[in-house]
């Protein structure tokens, strides 16, 4: 689980609403949500996150309510992982229970700049900043997690535990 | 190391031989439950899945409680789509028609949910329960139908902060002004991740409504849980309701909490969160001569809706009338609180002043139906959230306070403290 790209760059306190306000929430269909992700934070989202799909947030990201449209329009919209000082909670688990790998690594948000090459090695912790050559590490995601995030989500993970015999 | 309660109890429920926060660790349910809103798309995923039985039909609630009785025909949809899923699984608390009542008050109150437990709803207010001295938080759609199908989640073990309360709390002053001073002083994302446990002398003589309405809001200060360790307040709560077996597990002396706060709340006054945030609060001398006029006053939600609280604003609202500029709404929260009320005379004191009382149900609440908000209008909600649009219109606004102060804000038409009401034996 290695992901690159090139870093887009938010701040504090994204709440759920600006990434997908409920005027949209009448679809679950993730193609049509990532349509207006961040946009009323940021009209260009959809054009910069061709280009840069990593995003790097700062505290709190993803506070509010617990719709689970949220991570799923981050997701569509060809987000590969995010980067956070830190993810409100239901945030946090919705993400990886839909398969969206992210992770809390301050020291990492606070010095990478718009548009910086970053590697991310979900397996070890680590994020590299190919731009500046600075590398920062967390404790890796245990075992569990990561297995939910390759299989592409809870549901993937619980359908092969259904296949395993498991019930 | 010593642990806490939620340590310990997460500890019961895993596979774990040990545990410290910050683990990840897959822990049995004894309870789970969605609404309206969320159980539609939780089923969804569980179908998805692929299960064809729910893990266990006595183990699951699910409460429409959010638009019924049911407000519009996609509501009424909504509803319906799990109704049949409850018939087609034969989940055993489904609660339709007059059995309805607004879920956090509901499940309690019917003993479902109980000391020791670790539970999960799909909605953020679960966190009611830790009142009990259960473990209990909300979570995402994906999860609960995860929850349904293997009845067990992951989850991580939270770290707790400890809040002890010393004193003696003056008159009109209860559980939901000790949660908002606390969400005033931590701010919004203050126990992010965390576990808040309430504890001290107050607590310990504080009643189970109070106690509800602490644990219910420490959501609105970012936490996964609230809770507090049983006692025998809280046992002769249960103990006649309770539908099955429940442990009473505490706090070891020697536990770790990542913070500790104490205070002494002997000189609290009733408190008031201003828009937009829980934790804008003043406390209500400060609020009082800023004349602020209200266009609606609600006493009603999973906060606020209780017997107790009702009789709180009963005792105010007693030979007195509403304020002609404004609309007072009462919800009782449950069936059993609203035969209650009525036998006790509340409601029919309610209504002399010329209150208007809806059925069972979240709707004002989370500006849904039965008293939505016009662009511009305020209101003053014994609710817990104050957003931006959270009654009605984005133009809205909304305050918080305990249900004394809403009664008598109801009678004098301003933000106003329950000592300037004559109180009419
Ligand atoms: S009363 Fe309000 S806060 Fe409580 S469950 Fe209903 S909508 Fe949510």
């Amino acid at each position: 689980m290695i992901y690159q790209g090139k870093a887009l760059c938010y701040g504090d306190n994204i709440d759920t609403d600006v990434i997908i306000p409920a005027r949209y929430l009448n679809t679950t269909d993730p193609y049509e949500l990532s349509l207006h992700c961040m946009e009323d934070l940021d009209p260009s989202f959809k054009e910069k996150v061709k280009e840069k799909n990593i995003l790097v947030v700062g505290e709190n990201f993803g506070c509010g309510s617990s719709r689970e449209h949220a991570p799923l329009a981050i997701k569509a919209s060809g987000v590969q992982c995010i980067i956070a000082k830190s993810f409100a909670r239901i945030f946090y688990r919705n993400a990886i229970n839909i398969g969206l790998p992210i992770l809390e690594l301050p020291s990492a948000v606070e010095k990478i700049k718009e548009g910086d090459l970053i590697k991310v090695d979900f397996i070890n912790g680590i994020v590299e900043n190919l731009s500046t050559g600075e590398k920062f590490e967390t404790k890796p995601f245990p075992q569990l997690i990561q297995e939910i995030i390759n299989k592409g989500g809870l549901i993937n993970f619980a359908k092969e535990r259904i296949k395993g015999g498991e019930l | 190391m010593g642990l806490t309660i939620t340590e310990k109890i997460l500890l019961k429920h895993s596979k774990n031989r040990e545990i410290s926060p910050g683990d990840l660790i897959f822990v049995k349910l004894d309870f789970i439950l969605a609404n309206d809103i969320t159980a539609p798309l939780a089923i969804k995923e569980f179908k998805k899945i692929g299960a064809k039985r729910v893990f266990d039909p006595e183990k699951i609630a699910l409460i429409p409680d959010h638009s019924t009785p049911n407000k519009d025909i996609k509501s009424a949809q909504q509803v319906k789509e799990v109704r049949d899923f409850a018939r087609e699984q034969e989940i055993k608390y489904f609660y339709d028609g007059g059995k309805v009542g607004i879920e956090h008050v509901l499940l309690p109150e019917e003993g479902l949910v109980l000391p020791g437990d670790c539970i999960i709803g799909a909605d953020s207010h679960t966190c009611t329960y830790g009142a009990l001295g259960a473990f209990s938080t909300g979570v995402g759609s994906t999860d609960l139908a995860y929850a349904m199908t293997f009845g067990e989640i992951w989850l991580k073990v939270p770290e707790s902060i400890k809040f002890i309360y010393y004193g003696r709390l003056p008159k009109w002053v209860g559980g939901k002004d000790l949660i908002l001073f606390t969400i005033g002083k931590i701010g919004v994302d203050g126990a992010r991740y965390k576990a808040m446990e309430f504890t001290g002398e107050v607590i310990r003589r504080l009643p189970m409504a109070d106690r509800f309405t602490m644990c219910n809001m420490a959501i609105e200060a970012g936490a996964k849980n609230g809770i507090i360790e049983p006692d025998e307040i809280t046992l002769e709560y249960v103990t006649n309701r309770a539908k099955r077996n429940f442990e009473v597990l505490d706090s070891d002396k020697d536990a770790n909490y990542s913070e500790i706060y104490e205070w002494d709340v002997s000189n609290l006054e009733p408190m008031v969160a201003f828009p937009h945030l829980p934790s804008n609060v003043y406390p209500i001398s400060e609020v009082t001569n800023k004349n602020i006029t209200l266009d609606q006053v609600y006493i009603g939600s999973c906060t606020n809706g209780r017997l107790e609280d009702l009789r709180i604003a009963a005792k105010i609202l007693k030979g007195h009338k509403v304020n002609p500029n404004l609309r007072l709404i009462i919800t009782p929260a449950t069936p059993l609180i609203y035969m209650s009320a009525l036998r006790e005379g509340l409601i029919e004191i309610f209504l002399s002043a010329g209150a208007i009382i809806t059925p069972p149900s979240c709707g004002p609440c989370l500006g849904g139906h039965l008293g939505v908000l016009a662009e511009g209008e305020r209101a003053l909600s014994t609710t817990n959230r104050n957003f931006v649009g959270r009654m009605g219109h984005p133009k809205s606004e909304v305050y918080l306070s305990n249900p004394a102060v809403a009664a008598a804000s109801a009678i004098l038409g301003k933000i106003s403290a329950p000592w300037e009401v004559e109180v009419k034996e």
